[in-house]
């Protein structure tokens, strides 16, 4: 892999957040995203996992400028989204657009699908509005909806139809990333597969890199390329799609693989129950962020923060890895 | 499809203009239509005072005295709905009276909604200090009991009916700021916004055109309830000797000046009356109509 393909770049990516916890008591800081190095070459998905609460939408926030990291490195296509200027992003905001979770609110309810698809290019360029209106509807065949619907509003339509115009909507000013946000968690089951292949079909076609978050891992395995498995703010597990999902070896990961429902005995993996609730943000344990959970737990682990370490083919934050993958291949084998 | 096809089918389903397609939705309720009609019907008789009616507003037949309505005993057709205290036709001070009462209406609406929907759009989207002081500001307002206030105002602008209405609009500002503020609020938090944000919009366009169209609809019915109350107001205004002065007919003083004959000659109380009845009724449905007829998620 050349560093030319290379899109997006982040490294040790961090956001904190203030609390403030009542008038008496000093701020608190959230560590949503604590030191998060990737990258995503163009053309590919990098899908990102994890539980409510791990930073995901956060990442999905630094990405798309709606904030700026606290510190770390976040280069795109040539900018410096940490550090540039509002002015200077302009052009890069053009080349990151979102796709969101809920097609039920990214819509506005008082505008015409036309306008809403749109109103990115009406903000961005020049074009007059007969223009506009045919790359709309050009667009919208694109997606798989049907131009003629250009006046309706978002209402008409059922929740895989508004994923489409969302999605037309992200592709309208052409970008080289989409953010996508759970798109199809808000999808009935065969709806997200529509979906799911209208997105890789596009990408092919315009060559997109995603960045996908998502929390149903069969939905993961089917569109990534790379995976990025986070905990609390910290990367657990990040490597190719097919290594992590054929041998996690983070133990987090591998309770989360575990937890996907299979139909066939056989693909049935020993299920790993996690004790517990994900630990307080506010509060996050010592040493290695996932000790109060893992099963592999030594005393060693709450002491020592593991570093994100090569091992296996991929990078994983694991102070036993080497150990426990050691056992586990001896059992299995 | 090839893209001949394709365009004669967007032609055939081309939808009427805006215009056009919120008449059709507003024609769709008869409580609108008709609140619609009264109003158009007042509004022209306001225009139109001086051929509709026989009589000046102001000339006192001193012969006629408390003429009851024509259909009663003693009454005449020359007054149709009997003549007040001092002579002069209800009928024709009725009509003129719309003029006033409008503009009162329309006046206090249009100043308090339009300062009061920025006022609460600046406050709603900027958040922090700006919201404390603007917020702070408006209970203080609300706190004060509205007719006080809206009198210390005018004592300080000077009696009259353009002050009286500004004054009155300063005593509602409060009601469309938090009413504003907080579906901004609501608003802001939602997906679309933010939508918008990745896009590029700026500020204004944000404000304006993504947000605001969304916290029209509690506006509107506020409005059309103002416009009753503002009525109301001014003539309370009146009554104390602040709002429109003596000799022009406006409903409201016409009704407080003339509480005193309630006994004795019912009409010079009760036409005055009705007429605010109707018209803020009528102003009522049809702000309904409009809420419904702009509300695209009313639409099928």
């Amino acid at each position: 892999m050349s560093s030319q393909d290379l899109i997006l770049e982040a490294r040790d990516l961090t956001r904190y957040y203030k609390v403030s916890q009542g008038p008496f008591k000093p701020a608190a800081t959230v560590k949503a995203l604590d030191e998060v190095s990737f990258e995503v070459e163009a053309g590919k998905t990098l899908a990102v996992v994890g539980e409510s609460g791990c930073g995901k939408s956060t990442l999905a926030r630094q990405l798309t400028m709606i904030e700026r990291p606290t510190s770390g490195e976040l280069k795109f296509d040539g900018f410096d989204l940490a550090n540039d200027s509002d002015h200077e992003l302009k052009t890069a905001r053009q080349r990151v657009q979102m796709i969101f979770q809920n097609p039920y609110g990214s819509l506005n309810p008082r505008k015409k699908i036309g306008t809403i698809i749109g109103e990115p290019l009406v903000i961005n360029s020049n074009l007059a509005k007969a223009e506009v209106e045919e790359r709309v509807r050009s667009i919208m065949t694109k997606v798989g909806l049907r131009p003629e619907h250009y006046n309706r509003y978002p209402h008409m339509f059922s929740g895989g139809q508004r994923q489409r115009i969302a999605i037309a909507r992200a592709l309208m000013l052409e970008p080289k990333l989409v953010v996508a946000d759970e798109p199809v968690s808000a999808l009935d089951v065969s709806v997200q597969a529509q979906v799911l292949n209208l997105l890789k079909d596009l990408q092919q076609e315009m060559t997109l890199a995603f960045v996908f978050i998502a929390h149903d891992l069969s939905v993961v395995r089917y569109i990534a390329d790379k995976v990025m498995v986070m905990y609390l703010g910290r990367i657990a597990e990040y490597g190719q799609s097919e290594l992590i999902f054929s041998r996690p070896r983070h133990p987090y990961t591998q309770a989360l693989l575990a937890s996907t429902p299979h139909l066939k005995m056989e693909n049935r993996k020993e299920r790993i129950i996690l004790s517990g609730e994900i630990p307080s943000p506010l509060a996050p344990p010592s040493g290695c962020v996932f000790h109060t959970r893992c099963p592999f737990a030594r005393p060693q682990c709450a002491e020592q923060v593991p570093d994100v370490e090569e091992f296996d083919g991929r990078l994983t934050s694991c102070l036993r890895a080497a150990e426990i993958a050691a056992e586990q291949d001896r059992s299995q084998g | 499809m090839n893209s001949q096809a394709q365009i004669a089918v967007v032609d055939e389903l081309a939808p009427p203009g805006p215009f056009r397609e919120f008449w059709n939705y507003f024609c769709g309720n008869r409580g609108a239509l008709i609140g619609f009609g009264v109003i158009v019907v007042v509004l022209l008789a306001a225009l139109f005072a001086n051929f509709l009616t026989p009589h000046s507003p102001y000339e006192q037949y001193r012969d006629y005295i408390l003429t009851p309505p024509a259909w009663q005993d003693g009454g005449l057709w020359r007054f149709p709905l009997g003549t007040d205290e001092v002579g002069r036709d209800v009928l024709t001070r009725l009509i003129y009276g719309g003029r006033l009462s409008l503009f009162i209406g329309m006046m206090v609406v249009t100043l308090s909604l339009m300062l009061g929907t920025l006022i609460g759009l600046v406050s709603g989207y900027a958040r922090g200090i700006t919201d404390t002081l603007i917020m702070r500001a408006m209970d203080i307002i609300m706190a004060l009991p509205s007719l006080l206030l809206a009198l210390a105002i005018v004592t300080i602008l000077g009696p009259g009916l353009i002050n009286a209405s500004i004054a009155i609009a300063v005593t509602y500002l409060p009601h469309y700021v938090r009413i504003t503020r907080a579906s901004v609020i609501g608003e802001t938090s939602k997906d679309y916004v933010i939508a918008s944000k990745v896009s590029g919009a700026g500020v204004f366009r944000l404000i304006f055109i993504t947000i605001l169209p969304n916290c029209m609809a509690p506006l509107i019915v506020q409005a059309s309830l103002g416009f009753s109350n503002a009525i109301l107001d001014a003539a309370a205004l009146g009554f104390i000797g602040l709002g429109a002065q003596p000799p022009s007919p406006e409903w409201g003083s016409m009704l407080a000046n003339a509480l005193e004959f309630i006994q004795r000659a019912w009409w010079v109380v009760t036409f005055p009356g009705l007429m605010i009845l109707v018209t803020v009724l009528a102003f009522n449905l049809m702000g309904d109509g409009l809420r419904d007829a702009l509300d695209p998620k009313m639409k099928l």
